[in-house]
């Protein structure tokens, strides 16, 4: 036999008031009844399809021979279908340096450029949500100010200095770089989430005896998990697919050159292979989608509640 | 367990010119059950968050037994907090929250595994010890919030209104709980509430503050019995003290309309050496009487509402006499609060007549608003 729990004793006497809705309940819900309706559907699945027929058309291309890509648009294949590998065969194997020399340079390039800006930014993100320290605001508005400076106008100094430290044409560059022109906004951010969990939770912690260490690694990083995937899947898909940067720094060296660089390469400088752009920008997209699809799930909602009340 | 010691403890919140907390003196005792008692803003909680070490002490020391805790960080006072939103960890298990601290210094698993079972057994949590926070209910977190403290067993116990955010009933029975749990334990305990009621009911002693001074420091009932000054007067008791400024007239009464109370010679002698010839007087809602109208000294009121509570029944009403005026301008609040039998309340809308009962009224000086002894 099995045994069901008990479900739980509501008082009779809270249960006949009826409660009041907030504000924002009353909102929530009046979104939630516009957002379901059958017109929204609609205009979401207009929206979806319109979104989606660029990819398609990509999609289809990759797998058309140079010379329909050439003379005749996408869609003209639904009625003329015509198959072929040629255009990932020629992406993949069809240069001097193998295509996946870049591909491994991509990853090198876009890992430590992912978790350096995240690793200082949780560090900094803590000194100026949690320890008062003379100076603290200004310095906070100092460094979410860098967002102003455009990094277009930081590429030749960097590159100067670059130089000077004789690190040029190393995975070095780009890995400072990016995580350089990342700091900024991923410090901001990081400060909000830690901003949002409640103070006594900290100070529980310090009463429970925990220093800064195990405050950071104990009760907070856990809590900010979402946080830093979101910005991971930002900052990844920025770096995956920065060329600007990577160009500018690495370009020149093929075994340090990423897939983006090696894409727009593939094109030609008069874009007399610009068939076969198609088939590298779908071996391009698969690693950034796998990392959206394995990391959507920490978009979880919710993670901090139950901690505190009121 | 050890005592509790505030010497002259002073908190200024920068930016601020009056200070938050101001020389607090508190000696609390071993095993003793203090608690914190005022309106919002007198300083309570910056009182125990300096214990805890959570807020800094500009001047003065705090004490915890003979060590001189005044300038250690929280971790180092060997405390517990409870907090008023809980702040349980929402990312881990009820035994993992419990266990935190003690993992933290470093105790081997099997002692953390039976100190949380113990605490937990205690608090009738042990079917809840692999859940995490947000699949409890609100009395439950709060007791997790209270498990937490215990497993510790440390020296001192901070409660920091850990009842605010229960629902009225839980509040009255968690209440009797903490209480005798704390007895059980015996481990001294600072708590801070801003309900008299709980102060009342909990306490061993109950400290007074307002604005960051201490009124009061003593028993509930000695509290309630011999308040040290006007304020305390009027916080403590519910419903409040009814509290006026009475003239005093030839042969040893004060006055105030048809009002007239006698005043003890003590008392007299005292006021006139202020130089006064006014005295404040309060008196508990169960010292009114009603009596016939042509009585001397009874106070015509009004009743504007009767709270019938079945044990008792409280008489709420304003002056109605023809010196109702200057009645209602010399009284601390615009109602008379009076205690009546239950089965014989008035009705609403109906004109009573109110006696202060003899020797049973507080004087309190004009000028300093001190008690004055009888």
């Amino acid at each position: 036999m099995t045994t069901t729990p008990t479900p739980p004793v509501v008082p009779a006497d809270t249960a006949a008031i009826p409660r009041q809705l907030t504000a924002a309940e009353r909102r929530a819900a009046a979104a939630r009844a516009k957002l379901s309706s059958p017109w929204a559907s609609a205009v979401a699945i207009v929206i979806a399809l319109v979104w989606t027929i660029p990819t398609i058309g990509l999609l289809v291309s990759s797998f058309r021979p140079q010379q329909s890509i050439n003379t005749s648009g996408w869609w003209t294949w639904f009625t003329n279908p015509e198959f072929t590998f040629a255009n990932y065969d020629e992406v993949l194997f069809g240069a001097r340096e193998s295509f996946s020399t870049y591909f491994i340079n991509s990853i090198v390039i876009t890992l430590p450029a992912v978790v350096i800006p995240i690793t200082l930014a949780l560090l900094a993100a803590y000194a100026f949500a949690w320890i008062d320290f003379k100076g603290r605001d200004i310095l906070f508005v100092a460094v979410f100010a860098l967002q102003i400076v455009p990094l277009q106008v930081a590429l030749i100094p960097l590159m100067q200095q670059y130089v000077r430290w004789e690190i040029a044409g190393s995975f070095w560059t780009v890995w400072l770089s990016h995580s350089i022109f990342a700091l900024p906004l991923a410090t901001f951010l990081l400060h909000n989430f830690m901003k949002d969990i409640p103070p006594s939770l900290v100070e529980a912690a310090r009463v429970d005896g925990a220093g800064h260490v195990k405050i950071f690694f104990r009760v907070l990083l856990p809590l900010l998990v979402p946080a830093i995937a979101a910005f991971g899947i930002f900052q990844f898909l920025w770096v995956w697919n920065d060329l600007l940067v990577a160009l500018t720094f690495a370009g020149g060296t093929p075994n340090v050159a990423p897939l983006t660089a090696r894409l727009a390469e593939l094109a030609g400088s008069r874009g007399e292979a610009w068939h076969l752009l198609t088939a590298g920008a779908f071996v391009a997209m698969i690693v950034p989608l796998v990392v959206f699809l394995a990391l959507q799930r920490y978009f979880v909602r919710g993670l901090l509640s139950g901690g505190v009340k009121g | 367990m050890a005592t509790v010691t505030y010497d002259k403890a002073t908190r200024v919140y920068p930016g601020q010119d009056t200070p938050a907390v101001d020389s607090l003196d508190l000696a609390i005792e071993d095993g003793e059950f203090l608690v914190l008692v005022g309106p919002s803003g007198c300083g309570k909680s910056t009182s125990l968050r300096m214990l805890a070490g959570l807020e800094e002490v500009d001047a003065g020391s705090i004490r915890i037994g003979e060590r001189d805790v005044t300038h250690m960080p929280p971790k180092d006072r060997d405390i517990a907090m409870v907090f008023q939103n809980y702040a349980l960890y929402p990312h881990m298990t009820v035994a993992a929250n419990m266990g935190f601290a003690l993992k933290i210094s470093g105790t081997p698993k099997a002692e953390i595994q039976r100190r949380v079972l113990e605490a937990a057994k205690l608090l009738d949590l042990v079917e809840y010890l692999d859940r995490k926070p947000k699949a409890l209910s609100g009395g439950q977190r709060q007791r997790v919030a209270m498990g937490r403290a215990i497993v510790r067993e440390p020296q001192v116990f901070l409660m920091d209104e850990p009842l605010s955010n229960l629902d009225a009933k839980l509040r009255v029975s968690t209440r009797t709980q903490i209480a005798s749990l704390q007895r059980r334990l015996g481990i001294t305990t600072v708590y801070v509430t801003h309900d008299q009621i709980e102060a009342m009911t909990m306490g061993d002693r109950v400290c007074v503050l307002k604005d960051g001074l201490l009124q009061q420091v003593d028993t509930p009932l000695n509290l309630y019995d011999t308040p040290a000054n006007v304020f305390v007067a009027g916080f403590i008791g519910s419903p409040a003290m009814n509290i006026a400024t009475f003239d005093i007239i030839e042969g040893g009464r004060a006055k105030l309309g048809e009002a007239d109370v006698s005043v003890p010679r003590s008392v007299l002698t005292k006021v006139s050496d202020e130089g006064s010839d006014l005295v404040t007087i309060g008196f508990r809602p169960e010292s009114l009487v009603p009596v016939s109208s042509e009585d001397v000294g009874g106070i015509p009121v009004t009743v504007d509402v009767v709270e019938e509570l079945g044990s008792d029944a409280f008489v709420y009403g304003h002056p109605a006499g023809p010196k109702a005026a200057e009645q209602t301008d010399r009284m601390r609040s615009d109602t008379v609060i009076a205690r009546v039998e239950p089965r014989m309340a008035p009705a609403k809308g109906e004109k009573i007549v109110l006696k202060v009962r003899e020797g049973e009224s507080h004087f309190f000086s004009v000028k300093t608003g001190e008690r004055i002894p009888q």
